[in-house]
């Protein structure tokens, strides 16, 4: 499927142009997403893509399925509520860094701890996109940021070991310049069943390339080339080459782990039997 | 008529349950009930109550405000609870724990109701069935019939002997 | 065939929801709800429903949010506390016009408070908690067979005019035990239902409505995709910002219900055929009124009790009739005053309303609010 038959079949009409700035990696992950269910050819009635507050949290406007934009930072929980009432749905939420891990960190975690089927895309800009420039708790140490003005002084999140640690059964990452890796990651998230991370690093040239001087678009890209490592090579990586870099790839799995929306089926069927 | 009874002692010994049995007793008897109680930190330790109401008619107000009967299976829940008593009211307690009765101008019933239990059914969690037992004899507010019936609806199978003994070490409590 | 059954508030709020066709509750413990959540985590199973204990109060909003577009019918239940973090969805639930029920039964507050004491202190805050203009039901039960009833309604509301329905209950009505009359099966009970587009899913637009106002709402996962959002929408569903598009989408919201008041708003009067004095009181703080009224009739004082089903929207045209009907009015609430304004406010001078607030963890008893309503008739 080319650009524009994938635009016109999983695109709401009249719904774009999006709000991204020119050089937004948003519009890159956003398409893996769409790629992936196309890939998937999964029936759009089917799917429920759920979305926060924040940029990448526009997302779920512009696209043809059944659409929440909720409030900031649940997302997830309202994801939860879909997927629990009505299991047969495919539920991809699309959440920010900001969004995902400080206001709805807690909610992250206990979906990841419950590990229920939800397929979760963090956008990750490492900054507040839609107020200007904030720092977020996956800001790099030492950036800069407007709420950062001498620059960053708080650990960052690596969210892909805090999902693993809480539970999720899949996690991995890729870049917006790993466009292809990045839509195969999602096809395997919505596949798998359980809960599932795709932590997309994508780049915010306006708020926060500029405040820390990483060029242009182009150049944001590049930094994400040479800054990330495909896990097979990361895990033969000497410790001391590992600093400042990341893997990419499918970064943890696990199956036979149960899945909480049929847990909660088995739960019925025990309940009603045993009336 | 109303009738109003606390039954009060300390957590665990059973009276939220025993309030609860006494207002279904009624409602089995094709009256009126409402049952109310201590809730929190005071209902685990400390002294507790179980408040019932008791009318042929409709009961507005859901709290005891002039209290016919109180059950006191604590020193605590007798000092704590007998506060609004009169002349009018009675006063049950269970000898065991209440050693100091406050002289309220009414009747004092001090009954072995805990001894009771532990010497005739060898377990003192029978003390509450006991205590109804007596509670009912004295004051005739529900029929013996609706109260067995009520109490062997509420308790665990396979207990139903020992209970329906309980009611009646309860009721020779009080001498005709 | 009935049963007769000794329960809690709480439990028949469970039963009222397990006869409305609850099938999704998300909450979080807190007292004096908790019995809500306990006893519907062990009976919506039974019926093929859901229940999940969330990770906060804010995620149990989600939640109910997210399974409500689905097309269940869902609940939550909290307190003060609990109520106060709920807010922020119950905004969302309003703007992007979700049916729920939310249960809040109140203690005393602010912060932690008392929290096995009974308070009213929530009147407001079930009106006004949430930011921005909005529109909302809220219901006040005074009895255990009033819980049952009120939940049903509750749902009957929320579908209808599809916004959230706040069962305002108190920790008196919550936590005593009173007789109640229940059917032994609920499977005559008539189920709300929500309107379905009559187009097909090309034309759909998600916030168009007719005379109504209140526009369908199909399910997600029914083939009918539409886009739900914060944002100030328009007819579309789509956000729009312009003064036209937000003065269209408060006026709607405002006006489904405003049209309604006759259907929505119920007031209950009790020994009010002649009276001169009238007490309004409501959920626990009714229960000692009634009392009240029957003690001053025995003494031959005109009073009779006006009693609020509906707390909001607030009953405007009753209370204006009202006071020109009665010589007085006392308005007495567990609270330092909330509903007392209001009333004030309807019934604009005509007649005195006097306030008798009671804040001291205790509900008043019959002998202390007779008094109060003797001081209030003196000064007349």
């Amino acid at each position: 499927m080319n650009m524009e038959e994938m635009i016109n079949k999983y695109f709401r009409p009249g719904r774009l142009p999006h709000i991204w700035c020119p050089g937004c990696g948003n519009g890159v992950v956003t398409s893996s997403v769409v790629k992936a269910i196309a890939k998937l050819d999964l029936p759009k009635d089917d799917v429920a893509v759920i979305s926060g507050i924040g940029c990448s949290s526009r997302a779920s406007g512009y696209l043809d399925f059944n659409t929440v934009h909720s409030a900031h930072g649940r997302a997830i929980p309202v994801a939860t509520g879909v997927k629990l009432a009505e299991p047969k749905l495919n539920v991809i939420v699309l959440t920010g860094d900001g969004d995902a891990t400080a206001i709805g960190g807690n909610h992250f975690i206990h979906a990841a701890r419950r590990n229920i089927d939800l397929t979760v895309v963090v956008y990750n800009n490492s900054i507040y996109g839609m107020t200007g420039g904030q720092y977020s708790p996956m800001t790099p140490t030492g950036s800069k940021a407007t709420t950062a003005p001498y620059g960053m002084i708080e650990p960052d999140f690596d969210l892909t070991e805090l999902a693993k640690a809480a539970g999720a059964t899949f996690v991995a990452r890729a870049t917006t310049f790993h466009a292809q890796m990045l839509s195969d990651l999602i096809v395997k998230g919505i596949q798998h069943k359980g809960f599932s991370l795709i932590e997309a690093v994508s780049a915010c040239p306006i708020s926060f390339g500029r405040q820390n001087k990483m060029g242009g678009p182009a150049e944001m890209m590049m930094w994400q080339r040479d800054h990330a490592v495909p896990i097979a090579a990361w895990d033969k990586l000497p410790e001391e080459k590992k600093a400042g870099k990341f893997p990419i790839g499918v970064l943890y799995e696990v199956t036979g782990r149960r899945e909480y929306t049929e847990a909660y089926d088995e739960l019925i069927a025990m309940a009603q039997g045993g009336k | 008529m109303k009738q109003e009874f606390r039954l009060s002692g300390t957590g665990g010994q059973g009276l939220i349950l025993a309030g609860i049995i006494l207002a279904e007793a009624a409602l089995l008897d094709g009256k009126l009930a409402i049952q109310s109680q201590s809730y929190g930190p005071e209902a685990r330790g400390g002294a507790s109550k179980s408040e019932v109401i008791i009318s042929e008619e409709a009961i507005h107000f859901p709290k005891v405000t002039k209290p016919g009967v109180l059950l006191a299976m604590s020193q605590d829940a007798c000092d704590k609870y007998s506060h609004d008593l009169d002349k009018d009211s009675v006063m049950i307690t269970d000898s065991l724990f209440v050693s100091k009765v406050p002289d309220f101008g009414g009747k004092v019933y001090e009954l072995p109701i805990t001894h009771s239990a532990r010497e005739e059914l060898g377990k003192v969690l029978f003390a509450n069935i006991i205590a109804l037992g007596a509670l009912v004899k004295l004051t005739g507010v529900v029929s013996a019939e609706s109260l067995e019936k009520a109490v062997l609806n509420r308790v665990p199978k396979g207990t139903e002997d020992k209970n329906r003994k309980a009611l009646e070490i309860g009721m020779n409590l009080i001498k005709d | 065939m009935s049963k007769v059954l000794l329960l809690q508030g709480n439990q028949a709020v469970v039963e009222g929801a397990i006869a409305a066709g609850v099938k999704f509750f998300a909450g979080y413990p807190i007292t004096p709800s908790t019995e809500v959540a306990e006893s519907l985590a062990e009976k919506l199973p039974q019926v093929g429903g859901k229940f999940i204990q969330m990770e906060d109060e804010i995620a149990s909003m989600g939640a109910i949010i997210g399974a409500s577009l689905t097309g269940k019918k869902v609940m939550t239940a909290t307190s003060g506390p609990g109520f106060s973090l709920k807010q922020e969805l119950i905004g969302y639930a309003c703007a992007a016009e979700i049916p729920l029920v939310i249960v809040n039964v109140q203690r005393v507050g602010p912060s932690t408070g008392q929290p096995t004491s009974p308070s009213q202190g929530d009147i407001m805050q079930a009106r006004w908690g949430t930011h921005g203009d909005h529109w909302l039901i809220a219901l006040t039960p005074a009895s255990v067979p009033e819980c049952f009833e009120l939940t049903l309604r509750a749902y009957a509301l929320s579908e209808k005019y599809r916004v959230p329905v706040i069962l305002l209950m108190d920790e008196v009505i919550g936590h005593m035990r009173e007789k109640i009359e229940l059917p032994e099966d609920y499977s005559d009970f008539p189920q709300a239902e929500r309107k379905q587009p009559d187009c097909a899913p090309e034309d759909f637009k998600a916030y168009a409505t007719d005379e109504s106002l209140v526009p369908a709402m199909p399910a997600f996962g029914s083939g009918y995709r539409w886009h739900v959002t914060g944002l100030v929408h328009d007819e579309t569903g789509f956000p729009k910002g312009t003064p036209a598009a937000t003065l269209a989408a408060a006026n709607r919201q405002r006006a489904k219900l405003e049209n309604n008041l006759d259907d929505i708003v119920q007031v209950e009067n009790y020994r009010m055929e002649d009276a001169d004095f009238a007490v309004v009181a409501f959920g626990g703080g009714a229960r000692t009124a009634y009392e009240t009224v029957d003690m001053a009739r025995k003494e031959g004082l005109k009073v009779g009790l006006v009693r609020p089903v509906t707390i909001w929207p607030f009953a405007e045209k009753q209370m204006q009739e009202l006071a020109c009907r009665v010589k007085g009015i006392l308005v007495h609430e567990l609270n330092c005053g909330q509903y007392v304004h209001e009333v004030e406010r309807a019934v604009n001078g005509k007649v005195p309303v006097s306030l008798y607030a009671k804040y001291d963890n205790e509900p008043a008893t019959p002998a202390q609010l007779l008094e109060e309503v003797k001081k209030a008739m003196a000064a007349l």
